[in-house]
């Protein structure tokens, strides 16, 4: 259950995303395995949140194809389609939690509408994911106004795995956080991903995340993924933008924060 | 293992052991139909020992794990009796990982009793609208004050943001103020002349149409349609601009937000407030005009003539003397509930919404006001 297998979770081919005559993507390819948490990185601009909106169905793909455990999202029926919204969860950038809703009841509304849980349930649901995510009990209580930008990205994950989904989209799931709440934030996704058997498709610029947490990583770069792979054989992948990421100042220093 | 819906047995053990036998599949979607009957099982069980037997479960999830952990932990008399047997490794380590997640949350703000919350409320928005009262005051004064160094230094002022808050608030209302005011118009002169007729005095709409628009209609309808278009406009402008702390980063560059912000959008509005209240009230007599000479055969020049003689053109001047204190009102409350926006879009909203409000209740008190003191001067 907590090995990766070579089954395709995600299978991006022949990808092209334009906005205008602005292409971000062209011709890419990828493949998710189930099981492993792979980390998609790439400068700015290159286009690593419009993959994932293209994977999670809110871009449509201008050419090319992207199947989900197995169904070709895009062409898939409405009864598919919502089946497997339901083994999914997404963690968008700033939490983008329901802003009318306190944590708990934004973490009970998929379980109420997917589940139909009422009552002392959902709010057992709830509680459970609020707890295992690392926030108080309290916090179930609060609106996300009052929340800081940890406590967010917290209860999102939290959110995203209210229907113990076997896939989750984490966008950028570090960025903003200090480097204690990064840390406790790798464990934590490691942890889950260990218990629960999930795979993880995380976008990050976040180089201790990827030597933390990431089974492979995927770099983007001139609209396509020039290398995949576990971590230490993509950095020796000859490429300027790797070599230069991987090199660099704080890439040392994340490698040397691994080794000891 | 079977692979069907979850569901248990319980059994009492010779060795006076409860034992609960879990089977099928313990995954979130089969749980609604057997959380009931568990949690009466747990109630009835309370500190007694159980043995979870685990070996019939297919599957299992956070969902099936905590609610079995749950029940263990209700029914559980802290000895070593109780535990799970016949969990394979999977199973076994996802309920050792909730056991520690199973307290409460608090879902809900804490709720105090119907009364306390009445009086809290009501003591809250007396509170509140005292500080709003006299933050708007201390809003206005800024306002006047950051006004009366631009006079004294004109060079300060930011003609360029006054100019294209002059096209967006003014020229480009003007088609749907001027369509507006002229219908009012017509319908002023329907209204009148039917109701003239019957005293034979149907040439007296002309009085009717050209003290009625000139007087009020013109310029409050001008006003009513700037506050909703650009009152609004302003507060979610400024608003966004708080939310994104663009205003806070003005401040610490030096740049004074009433001076940036709030004097062009005052300025460009007292400016064209006035133009857009002419404009309403010439297409407001247009349209009693063209009533009156297609239903009552009333021609133009007739109407001119008895407009001429008739109307004096001190109506005019009370009509149009309003506009810029109108214009004041509405831009001071839009860029101030700009201001107020604090944290989420959701306060965005609301202060959108309290400054369309505000604003027309402001005119229509102001125009009260001014019609007292124009009957008390009888001009």
């Amino acid at each position: 259950m907590t090995e990766a297998s070579t089954e395709n979770v995600i299978e991006v081919r022949g990808l092209r995303s334009q906005f205008g005559d602005h292409v971000v993507h062209d011709n890419l390819d990828l493949s998710v395995r189930r099981g492993e948490i792979i980390g998609v990185v790439g400068g700015s601009g290159t286009g690593k949140s419009v993959l994932m909106r293209s994977i999670i169905g809110l871009k449509h793909p201008d050419a090319g194809t992207v199947s989900v455990f197995g169904e070709n999202f895009y062409k898939a029926s409405g009864q598919i389609r919502l089946s497997i919204e339901r083994r999914w969860g997404v963690l968008f950038q700033g939490g983008a939690l329901f802003s009318s809703m306190t944590v708990a009841q934004n973490i009970m509304a998929p379980i109420r509408e997917h589940l139909g849980f009422e009552g002392e349930l959902a709010k057992d649901m709830a509680a459970l994911k609020i707890s295992m995510v690392g926030l108080r009990a309290e916090a179930g209580a609060n609106y996300p106004a009052e929340l800081s930008g940890g406590m967010k990205k917290r209860a999102g994950l939290a959110r995203a795995l209210a229907l113990d989904p076997e896939l989750v989209f984490l966008d950028e799931p570090t960025a903003g956080l200090d480097p204690i709440g990064a840390a406790k934030f790798d464990d934590l996704i490691v942890n889950l991903k260990e218990t629960l058997g999930l795979t993880v498709f995380m976008v990050t610029h976040d180089l201790d995340t990827l030597h933390a947490a990431c089974d492979r990583v995927a770099v983007l770069a001139e609209k396509r993924v020039i290398a995949v792979g576990p971590l230490d054989d993509v950095r020796q992948t000859d490429h300027p933008w790797i070599q230069e990421y991987f090199a660099g100042p704080r890439g040392r220093a994340a490698l040397a924060a691994k080794a000891s | 293992m079977t692979d069907s819906a979850a569901h248990f047995d319980i059994d009492l053990a010779s060795d006076g052991l409860l034992r609960l036998r879990a089977f099928g599949d313990w995954r979130a979607r089969y749980l609604k139909p057997i959380d009931a009957a568990l949690r009466d099982f747990a109630d009835d069980s309370v500190g007694r020992d159980i043995i979870i037997d685990m070996s019939g479960v297919a599957r299992l999830d956070t969902a099936g794990a905590m609610v079995l952990q749950r029940t263990f932990q209700a029914c559980q008399s802290r000895t070593e009796n109780s535990k799970f047997v016949g969990a394979n490794d999977a199973h076994a380590e996802l309920l050792e990982q909730i056991e520690d997640h199973l307290a409460p949350c608090h879902v809900e703000p804490f709720h105090r009793n119907a009364f306390v919350k009445m009086t809290e409320r009501l003591g809250e928005g007396v509170v509140n609208a005292t500080r709003a009262m006299l933050e708007l005051w201390d809003f206005i004064g800024h306002t006047l004050v950051s006004g009366a160094k631009l006079i004294i230094r004109p060079a300060r002022m930011r003609w360029r943001a006054t100019v294209h808050h002059m096209e967006e608030t003014g020229l480009d209302a003007m088609p749907i103020v001027g369509l507006m005011s002229f219908l009012i118009g017509a319908v002023i002169a329907f209204m009148g002349a039917k109701i003239l007729r019957l005293f034979n005095a149907e040439i007296l709409t002309v009085q009717l149409v050209g003290i009625a628009v000139l007087r009020e209609f013109g310029v409050l309808l001008a006003a009513i349609l700037v506050a909703g278009r650009s009152g609004s406009a302003f507060t979610a402008q400024i608003g966004s601009m708080k939310l994104r702390e663009e205003i806070d980063a003005m401040r610490v560059l030096g740049l004074e937000p009433i001076e940036v912000l709030v004097l062009p959008r005052v300025v460009a509005l007292i400016i064209m407030l006035p133009v857009l209240a002419f404009c309403a009230a010439m297409l407001g007599l247009v349209g009693g005009g063209l009533v009156s000479w297609l239903v009552m055969d009333i021609p133009p020049a007739l109407f001119m003539a008895q407009f001429q003689e008739s109307i004096g053109i001190n109506n005019f001047y009370v009509g149009l003397i309003k506009a810029p204190f109108f214009a004041f009102a509405i831009a001071v409350i839009g860029c101030f509930q700009g201001m107020e926006v604090e944290g989420s879009a959701e306060s965005l909203g609301q202060r959108t919404t309290l400054s369309v409000v505000q604003a027309l209740f402001l005119v229509i008190v102001m125009d009260a006001f001014f019609a007292m003191f124009f009957l008390e001067i009888d001009y």
